[in-house]
């Protein structure tokens, strides 16, 4: 370098000066301060995990205003803290240096990493008057697996989800099915992936990158054996129908072939379902507004095929009342996710993002009929409830699923044997939960 | 230290250490106290951590000795990061240091289209390892990505490069290659200007062909640089996981999973941070080692003064 | 002569195909920007579903909260680059100037800054930002970068360069040793800076894994954090043409700078890099 960078010198030096003006010295962090210096308020913060400022913060931003006109005595301040894992690990940092929020919505699998760190209060603690047990009792059953310990209830479902199967009623017909009987039963449900698949278009997609167990999931339960029991645990990954139903999993894209060779990414299967390189996929029933709008053809939503049993695991997250040790805020808190969890709420909530209203009376409002009435694939997701068991949840509970989704991963793509894995997958399983008395 | 005069200033420099090196101590201390907390003290905090058992089940962490450690050996997971840490290294580092000395030379000569050629070689050292990532994860991705697009033009397969544990290390690999060959390329130009071009013509003269001086010249004379960037090509090589946590989280079957990103893993998914501070442990050892390897391959550099 | 320009074609056409490859992610993703995100023509075939609006940006710029993300990822590079050119001119004529007891042991202390990186240490470094209850603060994701080994030996090596003389003529005219600094050494070095400067701003322009760890709000994410959780966004499918657009606007303030400064850039790395 032999002349001086003058010009260089001067573009940093400018951009510097700008930013410095622009943005003000020394942002603090996100949290608002919550020392109520008037008594009658109490001030508290809620994290809720949207990675954006998008429509769905708007929406929330809109329903936490209602709720603090609705209640003067308390005023509630959303924080939009990122996707679940970011809003998991903030609350655990929180909680060591004393800004925790006082009320999460939480992935419903964390419910058990939650309590190992004492982080979560139950609920049933506030719930005194009938009116509130009443409350507590109104969640759909499937949802509640995944909310309670013991009897207790930790989480109130907020957006819940389960997976269904989404299927083009064009190319069904041009196959010679009848666009409105979807697969009910596994062999059916091969018999069309078959008549489905040709040239530029596999009969199936079945998401398999990332997280695999959670789409594994229904196929051990519609064999009779869920991988998770009540217990937080004990896992059953090496029982005979859950390495059936691996097998079976599997042999859709080895040995039937109506789905393509490799991972399935889950972000990819909803374009190739709308761009018609798959003719049946399996994903979130939170996806439906998505793919009805990307798909330019009439798209058939259906519970997922069952074997001995219809089933599907449910998904999303909770609202969880944050140990704060602070009582008074507590019991705001629990009053906040009472109102949030109502019929009304939980419906207007429903509506706007796609999720599975929480509790039948949800399904009772003016709004969600009106709203079925438009959207009548909206209500599958509801009727398939009655078949949906726990997810995969235990202590420990990210990394054990992590164990058995590699274990599925491994057999769909390094032909390992279903036994194989899921034995090797139990044993770590069991070396980790061997930690855990109960 | 405000009283000192320009004469006083010269005595010191002279030759009494003490005021010199109180002054020294003042000049460096702002760094010296930052990476006190930032580099040395680290070291201590995983040493310590990683002697209890500290996680979902031990909220409030247990001495354990050596138990993470011991723990490692049998953790399958741990084996197969080693083993594709590894691999990345062997796949990435030589084959981007040889791309990156035989583009060096063919640029060293100037083309009215050399600023283009460079512009192009260089400029994924610049972009952000995970825009690269976000780029290269829908290039790979069947169908839609270009890569797929191009092979099925000549007739080629259909992959799933990031779905099979078969190509997603190496589809991984590739992406490193092209983003870091541009950066070593660089010091390769740099080590070509201190060689000059008499050595070459001098091989002329002798009837050499091109790919005999590049063997018996460039490749010898090069060596110093090639320490270098060597060096620097380890080290990165155990840093560069920004790329596993857009493109695969380690899958499928903790195919790409590396030392790093285990670490990640284990520490802010798994809260496990026992086992995160023993991985952290066995990671400083090992750059402790390539560092020492460093200092004995390249005696003559460093420590003087 | 005539099988040396032969030679020399062969080669540049060569080159400009290599060239050309390189190019393609990026050239790819300028195209995928802009293509409609409702039309699946734009993802089955190369040229299709394409519109020359700026509708895809514009969704990046507010789904991802890029405003917030740009004046964080501005702010970081500064606060560090401003606080790194202090601390590096002081260490770096600290060592080229004095000799001093203990000399070679602070010099690899400096020394294992480059080998054992921020990056390798992040668990422990992550506790104790904790422990100073600096999670989610800009402060965190700059402080460890206060001190730079690397500008340090840039400058110790640049301040060698300049002749003693100057200071000693200096010194005789009766200057203190700031004085000597600010008017006689830091001119002399402004090359050394400036390749720093450069330098230090791609890195931490660029810097992923620690932010994401130290960070949890928008209010304090960097571009590459902000452009992450853009790429894995919730339970609906990627939105690739909104991403692609996305990953523009991390990339287009530095390329622009890259393509404006090129050699400077390349000798900044450069120099850098060979200590």
């Amino acid at each position: 370098m032999k002349k001086l960078p003058r010009h260089m010198m001067k573009v940093l030096v400018g951009a510097m000066a700008l930013t410095l003006l622009l943005s003000g010295c020394g942002n603090q962090a996100g949290g608002t301060p919550k020392t109520g210096q008037t008594k009658s308020v109490e001030k508290l913060t809620f994290d809720f995990p949207v990675a954006v400022a998008g429509p769905l913060a708007q929406d929330m931003t809109q329903l936490v205003n209602e709720f603090n006109q609705a209640n003067p005595d308390i005023h509630v301040t959303p924080v939009f803290s990122g996707d679940y894992g970011t809003t998991m690990t903030k609350v655990q940092t929180g909680f060591k240096s004393g800004n925790a929020p006082d009320v999460a919505v939480l992935l419903s699998t964390d419910m058990n990493t939650l309590l190992d760190n004492h982080l979560i209060l139950p609920i049933n603690g506030f719930a005194a008057s009938q009116k509130d047990q009443k409350w507590l009792n109104s969640f759909y059953p499937a949802f509640m697996a995944n909310s309670t310990l013991n009897g207790t209830t930790y989480g109130i479902p907020f957006q819940r989800s389960t997976l269904l199967l989404y299927y083009n009623k064009n190319e069904f017909q041009k196959a010679g099915l009848n666009p409105n009987t979807p697969p009910k039963t596994w062999s059916e449900l091969v018999a069309d992936g078959k008549a489905l698949t040709k040239a530029g278009q596999w009969g199936l997609e079945i998401p398999t990158s990332g997280l695999t167990y959670w789409e594994f999931q229904p196929f051990a339960i519609e064999n009779g054996q869920n991988v998770v029991g009540d217990a937080a645990n004990k896992v059953y990954f090496d029982q005979p129908k859950v390495v059936q139903a691996l097998q079976f999993f599997a042999d859709l894209s080895l040995k039937d072939k109506i789905e393509p060779p490799g991972l399935i990414g889950w972000a990819t299967a909803p374009d190739d379902f709308a761009s018609g390189k798959a003719a049946m996929i399996y994903h979130s029933s939170g996806s439906l507004t998505q793919i009805l709008k990307t798909a330019k053809f009439p798209v058939g939503v259906a519970m997922l095929p069952g074997n001995v049993r219809p089933g599907t695991p449910t998904g999303g997250g909770n609202l969880y009342v944050i140990n704060t040790k602070n009582k008074a805020r507590e019991k705001a808190a629990f009053k906040f996710v009472k109102w949030m969890s109502s019929p009304e709420v939980a419906a207007k909530w429903a509506i706007e993002t796609g999720y599975i209203g929480t509790s039948p009376p949800v399904y009772e409002t003016a709004q969600m009929k009106e709203y079925l009435q438009k959207t009548p694939q909206g209500d599958v997701a509801r009727q398939q409830l009655q078949y949906a068991a726990k997810e995969l949840a235990t202590h420990d509970g990210q990394e054990i699923q992590q164990i058995l989704s590699t274990a599925c991963q491994k057999v769909l793509t390094q032909n390992v044997k279903p036994l194989e894995a899921l034995t090797a997958a139990q044993n770590q399983a069991d070396a980790l939960l061997s930690k855990f008395k109960d | 230290m405000p009283s000192s005069t320009g004469q006083k200033g010269q005595k010191k420099r002279g030759g009494k250490s003490g005021r010199a090196g109180l002054r020294a101590a003042l000049l460096l201390a702002p760094s010296a106290l930052i990476l006190l907390i930032f580099t040395l003290w680290p070291m201590v905090v995983a040493v310590y951590h990683s002697l209890f058992l500290s996680d979902n089940a031990h909220p409030v962490p247990v001495f354990a000795g050596l138990a993470n450690f011991t723990a490692l050996g049998r953790d399958p997971v741990f084996v197969q990061v080693m083993r594709n840490t590894v691999l990345f290294i062997v796949g990435t580092v030589p084959v981007s240091m040889l791309i990156a000395m035989v583009l060096a030379v063919a640029l060293n000569r100037r083309y009215r289209l050399t600023p283009f050629f460079r512009l192009a070689l260089f400029h994924p050292v610049v972009l952000p390892m995970v825009s690269a990532a976000s780029i290269w994860l829908f290039m790979y991705t069947p169908d839609y990505g270009i890569v797929d697009k191009v092979l099925a033009l000549f007739g080629g397969p259909q992959i799933n490069w990031l779905g099979e544990p078969g190509t997603a290390l190496s589809a991984i690999m590739l992406m490193t290659i092209w983003k870091q060959v541009g950066y070593f390329m660089i010091f390769y130009l740099a080590g070509l200007q201190n060689i000059g071009q008499d050595p070459y013509e001098a091989a002329a003269v002798d009837g050499a062909g091109p790919v005999k001086a590049f063997r018996s010249i460039t490749v010898p004379l090069l060596m110093p640089t090639s320490l270098f960037v060597f060096i620097i090509a380890m080290v990165d090589a155990f840093q560069m996981i920004d790329q596993l946590y857009v493109m695969t989280q380690g899958g499928p079957s903790n195919g790409t999973n590396m030392l790093l990103y285990y670490i990640y893993q284990q520490a802010f998914a798994f809260s496990n941070l026992g086992k995160a501070s023993a991985l952290s442990v066995i990671l400083i050892v090992i750059l402790l080692v390539v560092a020492v390897l460093q200092t004995l391959a390249d005696k003559r550099v460093h420590y003087e003064s | 002569m005539y099988k040396r320009k032969l030679g020399d074609a062969v080669l540049n056409i060569v080159l400009l195909l290599i060239s050309l490859i390189w190019l393609v992610p990026l050239l790819w993703t300028v195209l995928m920007s802009f293509k409609d995100p409702n039309n699946v023509n734009g993802l089955t075939h190369l040229l299709g579903g394409i519109q020359l609006s700026w509708q895809n940006f514009a969704a990046a710029w507010t789904s991802g909260q890029f405003q917030l993300y740009y004046i964080n990822t501005i702010e970081i590079c500064a606060g560090i680059l401003i606080v790194q050119l202090v601390t590096i001119t002081l260490a770096g004529y600290a060592f080229a100037r004095y000799s001093f007891r203990g000399k070679s042991i602070v010099f690899v202390i400096f020394l294992l800054q480059l080998m054992i990186p921020v990056s390798a240490l992040i668990v422990p470094n992550y506790l104790t930002i904790k422990d100073l209850g600096l999670v989610d603060t800009k402060w965190a994701i700059m402080l460890p970068y206060f001190a730079s080994a690397m500008g340090t030996f840039l400058m110790r090596q640049t301040f060698r360069q300049i002749p003693r003389d100057l200071e000693e003529a200096a010194m005789l005219d009766g200057a203190s040793w700031w004085q000597i600094i600010w008017y006689v050494l830091l001119p002399a070095a402004r090359p050394g800076l400036v390749a720093f400067s450069l330098v230090s701003v791609s890195f931490h322009w660029n810097d992923f894994l620690w932010p994401l760890i130290v960070t949890q709000t928008p209010q304090n994410q960097p571009l590459t954090v902000g452009l992450s959780l853009l790429t894995q966004m919730g339970e609906t499918g990627a939105q690739w043409s909104m991403i692609t657009a996305g990953t523009l606007l991390v990339v287009l303030p530095l390329l622009v700078m890259f393509i404006l400064f090129q050699r400077q850039f390349i000798s900044s790395f450069i120099q850098s890099g060979i200590k």
